[in-house]
């Protein structure tokens, strides 16, 4: 396990949790769960469902107290100083939210309301953020009128009138398609630049990838993994190149010359015979070249080319050996789930 | 809980809030409640046509026999049940205050809520204030029927007095409907249990007809029943005779219910996991 120990840059903690413990019955959500995130930066934690995320944010946000352990948030500590933490906090959940049955305009400012703002400047707080977030036009219709992407940036709206210093999105962009997660993460990545520290919870590497410059990696409420992106995605054989020679004959002298080149260390090739593919696991950009110049050398026509981030299961495999999900004696199947119990 | 050393700044204690910032929330979740009903027109259906359906049902079907009994006829029914009716409108409202509580948990807003810097009390204490303010429209669309039904107001102050006596015993109630709300999984277990705990007290009272006529055991059960005193208070205000043990009766309900449930609530509401 890679460990951050210590903090050369002096830089304070947002976040500090120690052996935080959650148990609903038999289900351990929590299991001695220790996390850092520095202030200014974006923590990922990433784990499958069950795995405890949710349990983790509900604690941080004083949604649900710990069975054991400690943990603060900007100095604060969680079971003794909520109101205080709750002043310095954005909470933005994994479904979304905002009142429906109010217009966005009302959400934004009920909350500003709720945050001792002044009735002028609640009212020109809500202005301001459905203008950053491009919620101007529908301001006025009811939030259960909004599309999926719509309503996420409401709610991050919602979290962002206070102010806080940290945000937690828990799995921001869950059930959401492809175009619009792409704009929340544009969305996301604009706070980060405000200097807002923020915990990330997600299911994707991707995402993780995108948002995150530290991860902790969780399974059935315990922490396997921690360190930064590049570190991990080392750790777990970062991409995978997936080449695929115009004739499928090619492919088994291309796997063969691969290996035979010795290109400093690349990880055994696997063959696809299937959809007469090369899987190559590329560590970084130097070996990613240098593989691609090889097979170029050689004059071995291409079909497609392509690299791809390890996916949740596979990092799972390389960190524990086992599947992310494995229902039968694992937490309950969704975080949501859990938190009902 | 955690027994882990302390850091500087959880030396401190947890900063109290403010009363004008209580109720400077409890405003801002008042208002978020009204705009609902705005959005929801229909919402405010029952407190409109429960008094009319209630009223026209009693004094039409009933009135007739149960006012021979009372030694009139229909018009006698009228000054006897309109009272009833108006002390039970308190309660009314409050059934349906865990409904919509419950409904609120079930998406995430109380998530949100919960997690701002606001007093325990605030999304709870609006949430009555604003049923409080349904139930006195559900009062003055009563009075309407009533009068239009041939109910002879003789005492104002009494009326109102009557008015302020159900919002007291039917706040008492919604601090217990709140609670289910919080508790009970989803909006359809609140109402059918609500409905199981009020109907019995309901017409096991004297809201609709004399208990005089009622078998011994449910006459004693009619004595101390909080709607039975509710109404009998009503109709002494209104219509004169004798209140002490029914209105003690009633504010030792009220206050107790109170005192137990509003304590309750406000815990199951903060601790909900």
């Amino acid at each position: 396990m890679t460990r951050i120990d210590d903090n050369p840059t002096g830089v304070g903690h947002a976040v500090t949790v120690r052996g935080l413990v959650k148990h609903y019955g038999e289900t351990k959500a929590l299991d001695g769960v220790d996390l850092d995130v520095r202030e200014g930066t974006v923590m990922g934690v990433l784990g499958p469902n069950g795995a405890g995320k949710t349990t983790l944010v509900r604690i941080l946000s004083t949604l649900i107290a710990p069975d054991a352990g400690q943990a603060t948030v900007a100095g604060y500590d969680v079971v003794r100083q909520p109101r205080q933490l709750r002043r310095v906090i954005g909470l933005t959940g994994q479904y979304a939210s905002v009142d429906e049955k109010l217009p966005g305009w009302e959400n934004l400012y009920l909350i500003g309301r709720l945050l001792d703002l002044s009735r002028k400047e609640a009212r020109a707080r809500a202005d301001e953020l459905l203008e950053r977030f491009s919620l101007t036009e529908a301001a006025r219709r009811p939030a259960g009128t909004y599309s999926g992407g719509m309503r996420r940036r409401l709610d991050l709206a919602a979290s962002m009138i206070g102010r806080p210093a940290v945000l937690y999105l828990d799995e921001p962009t869950t059930g959401l398609d492809p175009r619009t997660r792409n704009e929340v993460w544009d969305e996301v990545k604009a706070m980060v630049g405000d200097g807002v520290t923020v915990l990330l919870t997600t299911q994707y590497m991707e995402e993780a990838e995108q948002l995150a410059s530290e991860l902790t990696v969780v399974d059935r409420g315990q922490v396997i993994a921690k360190g930064g992106i590049e570190e991990l995605k080392a750790k777990v054989g970062g991409r995978t190149l997936r080449v695929r020679p115009l004739d499928p004959l090619q492919l088994r002298p291309l796997a063969h010359m691969l290996d035979e080149l010795g290109i400093t260390g690349l990880a055994s090739t696997t063959l696809d015979t299937e959809t007469s593919t090369l899987l190559v696991p590329i560590l970084s950009d130097e070996q990613l070249t240098a593989v691609v110049g090889a097979v170029t050398a050689r004059g071995i026509t291409i079909s497609a080319i392509t690299t791809e981030l390890p996916s949740l299961d596979e990092v799972f495999l390389s960190l524990t050996g086992h599947r992310a999900s494995a229902p039968q004696d694992a937490a309950p199947a969704d975080d949501r789930q859990e938190v009902a119990v | 809980m955690s027994t882990a050393t302390l850091s500087p700044a959880a030396a401190k204690a947890d900063t109290p809030i403010p009363l004008r910032a209580h109720l400077r929330h409890t405003g801002a979740l008042i208002r978020r409640n009204l705009l609902w009903i705005r959005q929801d027109p229909e919402s405010m259906f029952d407190a409109v046509l429960f008094p009319v359906i209630f009223t026209l049902l009693f004094v039409y079907v009933f009135g007739g026999s149960i006012g021979q009994s009372l030694g009139g006829g229909q018009d006698r029914y009228v000054q006897y049940v309109i009272p009833g009716l108006l002390a039970m409108m308190g309660m009314n409202m409050a059934q349906g205050v865990g409904t919509g509580f419950n409904q609120d948990f079930n998406s995430g807003v109380m998530d949100r809520f919960r997690s701002l810097p606001i007093g325990r009390g605030s999304v709870l204490f609006a949430k009555i204030a604003v049923e409080l303010m349904r139930m006195l429209f559900a009062s003055v669309v009563l009075m309407v029927v009533a009068v239009l039904v041939g109910y002879d107001i003789k005492h104002w102050p009494g009326l109102l007095a009557s008015i302020g006596l159900s919002a007291v015993f039917g706040s008492a109630l919604m601090w217990v409907f709140l609670t289910l709300g919080v508790v009970m999984k989803n909006a359809q277990s609140v109402q059918a249990m609500g409905f199981l705990v009020l109907m019995p007290l309901q017409f096991g009272s004297s809201i609709f007809a004399p208990p005089a006529s009622m078998p011994g055991w449910l006459q004693a059960f009619t004595d101390y029943n909080p709607l039975s005193t509710l109404a009998d208070t009503a109709r002494g205000l209104m219509e004169g005779g004798p209140i002490a043990h029914d209105l003690w009766v009633t504010l030792i309900w009220s206050v107790g219910l109170t005192a137990i449930m509003a304590p309750v609530a406000i815990h199951k509401f903060r601790t909900k996991s």
